[in-house]
């Protein structure tokens, strides 16, 4: 591992400021594991674990505020989120271990990185290693004819397949939550899905956030009355394993007929993938199976599935037609 | 022409006394521990500090020049001021503190229990999270030793195995595995012991399947985890 120098920031304008070319460190599940395999090199690392960004809040809106420490236990076992924002409490419990749920934070998840086999090869990118556009722009894609059977069919390119890892982010998509970040240049909102990035031709930038800006905190909208909310994760075993196909559903049923709904997928996407067409398909349109058929149709109409990850269209649209059924019951 | 026997031995150890070690193997910079002095004083050995002599007089047979310079080695316990990439860290663990001075902050806190510290209850297996056989507590909660640089938990309450029972007064999750035989090699064991305590006080339902989910995180490569799961149904209950 790289030698760094580490700086504990008391207050979030110290930490925006030791900030430079090093990275923030919170719960380090994800960027310690990845300075261990040398895919990061942070020269400093600034730890924001006692900034004031560790509350559960409820907005004067009926809204929810998340800290950007929060940690990932601390928000599934939340009496407000597992009340009011069901799919979220059971996305962070279907995520990695207990262990983990208790360091890995909001913020840290949001920044999660791919488990790509080939972007966490110490050589990747390297002369010689194997080729990780989002390692190094321009050394190729192993993955594209290598091994990709948990890799995404929604959202690729030709330089990068490499599947968005978090359950937390899926459930997110669907709440249409809201993410606060700092900065530099001062304070800013953006919505979630306008956060993380579709890889195109720059798989190396994954998200909207500027240099040196600091995600504060999620603000999750107020539920919509009457609506029912399912996390569903299918994987090769059923515990501690990434999914190989997620669905989050948000759904208001009124006479037999959905009134609102929100679809968004995980372990299929290069971004958690909330699905529009999916949501257009579903509509006004009565609760019964031929409808949910359709809008799995729909969400995996632009799949683009290789060799090895074929099956997931299949499985994809099994796991959003089983959500939409149990949302909807 | 080619290297003898001789000169490539000559030439590895001499390749070996210079080279730099990491952070891990620095096993010289150890903290002293004084129940191994003393037992080492007193003549009695315990399994880890037999192993540890053993290793030592391999490396004096086959590199004495590693040896002489061990002292120069050593690290100033003096006030001196930390250079880049290192740091001075009071960790609190299992209620004692601990100052540790030139701590390399890459350090992780299971290196810095292990081999900084000698409190060896505390296992490294996989080294990223995937096994939880580095399991401690920080402040009441069970994590992952193995992704968390020691210089990160100033301030923070540490429980190690070591901290969590004794011998004459096991905690009654330690008490549940040995009346189970809740292991079989028994190197995942404390960091099953110390997952299955954290347990006690989370909020996860009441079945066995629960129990599963909850200790997923722990991998035991002996399988014994329906010794596992009995145990820790006893100790909940």
């Amino acid at each position: 591992m790289q030698t760094f120098s580490y700086v504990k920031a008391a207050s979030v304008d110290k930490a925006l400021a030791g900030a430079g070319t090093g990275k923030f460190i919170a719960g380090g599940t994800t960027l310690v594991d990845l300075m261990k395999l040398g895919v990061e090199q942070p020269p400093t690392l600034v730890d924001i674990n006692l900034l004031p960004l560790d509350k559960i809040e409820k907005l004067p809106d009926g809204g929810l505020r998340i800290g950007a420490l929060v940690r990932n236990s601390d928000l599934a076992w939340n009496a407000d989120v597992k009340e009011r924002y069901a799919v979220l409490s059971e996305a962070l419990l279907s995520g990695a271990s207990p262990q983990l749920r208790n360091m890995a934070t909001t913020g840290g998840n949001l920044l999660q990185r791919t488990r790509c086999a080939y972007f966490r090869e110490p050589s990747a990118g390297t002369p010689g290693g194997y080729g990780c556009n989002k390692r190094t722009p321009g050394s190729g894609c192993t993955a594209l004819d290598g091994f990709h059977r948990t890799h995404a069919i929604l959202g690729t390119s030709e330089h990068c397949i490499a599947t968005h890892p978090s359950d937390m982010c899926v459930a997110m998509a669907a709440l249409e939550a809201v993410i606060h970040v700092e900065g530099p240049k001062g304070k800013r909102t953006i919505p979630f899905e306008e956060f993380h990035k579709l890889p195109g031709d720059t798989p190396n930038i994954e998200n909207a956030l500027e240099p040196g800006e600091l995600v504060t905190r999620v603000d999750l909208p107020k539920p919509i009355e009457g609506t029912r909310s399912v996390y569903l994760k299918l994987r090769d075993r059923a515990s501690y394993e990434f999914a190989l196909a997620s669905a989050a559903v948000v759904a208001k049923v009124e006479g037999g007929h959905i009134r609102y709904v929100r679809v968004a997928m995980g372990g299929v996407g290069t971004k958690p993938w909330r699905s529009h067409e999916a949501e257009l398909a579903l509509t006004g349109k009565p609760v019964e199976a031929a409808t949910f058929r359709r809008a799995a149709e729909a969400a995996l109409a632009s799949a683009k599935p290789r060799t090895d990850n074929a099956f997931k269209v299949e499985l994809a649209k099994r796991c959003l037609i089983r959500t939409l059924k149990l949302a909807t019951a | 022409m080619a290297e003898t026997a001789d000169q490539r031995l000559k030439r590895l150890r001499s390749q070996f006394s210079q080279q730099e070690l990491a952070p891990d193997q620095q096993t010289l910079e150890l903290e002293p521990l004084n129940e191994e002095d003393s037992a080492l004083k007193s003549g009695r050995f315990s399994r880890r500090s037999f192993l540890s002599g053993l290793g030592a007089t391999g490396l004096l047979a086959g590199a004495a020049p590693l040896a002489a310079a061990a002292p120069a080695i050593a690290p100033e316990t003096d006030e001196t001021a930390d250079t880049a990439g290192t740091a001075t860290v009071t960790l609190r663990i299992n209620g004692k503190d601990y100052t540790l001075r030139g701590l390399d902050t890459r350090a992780t806190l299971l290196d810095t229990l292990r081999e900084r510290l000698h409190l060896t209850g505390t296992k490294k297996g996989c080294d990223h999270g995937q096994c939880g056989a580095c399991t401690v507590h920080v402040n009441g909660r069970r994590v992952n030793s193995c992704l968390s640089f020691a210089v990160m938990h100033e301030g923070d309450e540490i429980t190690t195995i070591e901290g969590l029972g004794q011998p004459d007064n096991l905690h009654p999750m330690q008490a549940a595995f040995v009346e189970h035989d809740g292991y079989q090699c028994g190197y995942c064991t404390s960091g099953q012991i110390m997952s299955a305590a954290a347990l006690l006080k989370e909020p996860i339902g009441p079945t066995d399947e629960d129990i599963k989910g909850a200790m997923a995180g722990n991998i035991c490569r002996c399988g014994a985890y329906t010794n596992i799961v009995a145990a820790v149904r006893q100790a909940r209950a």
